[in-house]
């Protein structure tokens, strides 16, 4: 269970790591998005990971169980508001890029620092 | 067996993640990213987080991938192959991982109930949430009433992406006058020709409905709420508009609607605030909304999970047109 923790933790650093990448070494300005949705997919499941309680249910309270336990409730709430409005900034992004892509002719980092020096 | 199934799931997902940046064909990454999310989702719901786990599900492999294929079909699919200043890149984000990798020994036991985080706020509302809010959720409870402010805003941010988005593609091109190519296919015919999604779809479309409906309106009692609800509902409808072509899906739900739909949400969800300050309550306090406090809460947490399920479900859709109905220039 403890090594289960420990990895979850270790998948988190390399998730965010990977889309910090795309962001930073990619030139497509999807891939740059794309990679900002696994950086995001990865700070939330850092969140779960830390909401998580030994031997646990999900926080829906039942008739008739004795001294229940369940996992916390509050980065569920946080991440999965954060879900959402998630989406939603990706699809500004998304329409960004479409609109350089009709002004620019390219998505392509490189190309539209180009046009943009002439 | 939980630990083997976590562990296979957690490796997938890194093997996942890095084929979609190794990968130039951006058809390809998407359609990844969509089997990321899922994969996410299944890890959510080993983690007790039910809630999250139908929302990734909902929104991560449903929507986001329909909304990233729809840019690319305005803006090409193929990544040129950019290696200019890689080796950089690559050993910044090398030290980073392992930094991070070496603050995890310092994080407390995984599943340890002492851990800080369980200890400041969230005993508390597992506590109240039976005795003030009396219903079994006690992630909705937390979202709707102890934490109805932040709930708020979060609406308010969806909206505004909504309206910014509408605001971008309202703009035309500067180079539009003849330069203009439409779409190869029609867009007003979507896959009617198609008998076998025609089919499959239009039985589908109901029960999606009707689950996100039940997903609504259960939410009190099992995992679900607005959020998921207006996902679901949007994925229904959008899933209505591949079938049957955009124009007819504009038919059933015109713009104008879907407008009214983004801002009356929200203005359901901060006019219930108001309601209870005119009822003598603070903003957001929902016990001064009955005779009986709890009932008070069950009716106010039951109208702002509507005002967030009407708010998303217009917004998601009204974005999806918006990418959906633009013209290849």
């Amino acid at each position: 269970m403890e090594l289960l923790g420990l990895y979850h933790y270790w998948v988190f650093a390399v998730l965010l790591m990977i889309g910090f990448y795309a962001v930073i070494a990619k030139s497509n300005l999807i891939k740059k998005l794309i990679g900002l949705s696994i950086f995001q997919s990865a700070v939330f499941l850092l969140y779960i990971t830390m909401g998580k309680v030994e031997g646990g249910t999900a926080p829906i309270i039942q008739a008739g169980v004795e001294n229940p336990v369940f996992s916390n409730p509050l980065p569920q709430v946080l991440i999965l508001t954060a879900i959402v409005v998630g989406i939603s900034t990706t699809a500004l992004g998304l329409g960004i890029v479409v609109r350089i892509k009709e002004e620019y002719g390219s998505i392509e980092e490189s190309d539209i620092q180009e046009i943009d020096r002439r | 067996m939980i630990v083997l199934f976590g562990v296979f799931l957690l490796s997938l997902m890194v093997i996942t993640a890095l084929a979609i940046v190794r990968t130039h064909h951006l058809f390809v990454a998407v359609i990844l990213t969509g089997i990321f999310s899922l994969l996410m989702a299944a890890n959510f719901f080993l983690l007790d987080a039910a809630d999250v786990a139908l929302t990734e599900a909902a929104i991560g492999a449903g929507i986001s991938t329909v909304l990233f294929l729809g840019a690319l079909a305005l803006t090409g699919e193929h990544e040129r192959a950019n290696t200019s200043n890689r080796l950089l890149a690559l050993s910044v984000v090398a030290v980073t991982t392992l930094l991070v990798i070496y603050a995890t020994f310092d994080k407390p036991r995984f599943g340890d109930p002492l851990a800080p985080v369980h200890q400041h706020v969230a005993p508390w509302y597992l506590d109240k949430t039976a005795e003030a809010i009396d219903i079994p959720n006690v992630v909705t409870a937390v979202l709707g009433s102890f934490r109805g402010y932040d709930t708020l805003g979060e609406v308010f941010v969806v909206f505004t992406a909504g309206i910014g988005v509408l605001f971008l593609f309202g703009a035309r091109p500067s180079y539009s006058s003849g330069a203009a190519r439409t779409n190869t296919t029609d867009p007003g015919q979507g896959l009617r020709h198609y008998l076998i999604p025609r089919v499959v779809g239009r039985l589908l479309i109901p029960f999606i409905f009707l689950f996100g409906l039940y997903v609504q309106f259960h939410g009190d009692y099992g995992p679900g709420g607005g959020f998921q609800a207006g996902a679901i509902i949007a994925a229904a409808v959008i899933l209505y508009a591949l079938l049957e072509g955009e124009e007819q899906a504009l038919r059933v739900l015109p713009h104008k609607l879907l407008i009214g739909l983004m801002a009356g949400g929200a203005l359901l969800y901060g006019g219930v605030g108001v309601a209870a300050l005119l009822l003598g309550g603070n903003f957001l306090d929902y016990s001064v909304l009955a005779a009986d406090p709890i009932v008070g809460q069950h009716i106010g947490i039951l109208l702002i999970e509507a005002g967030v399920g009407i708010t998303v479900t217009g917004v998601l859709i009204s974005v999806f047109h918006a990418f959906a109905g633009r013209r290849r220039y």
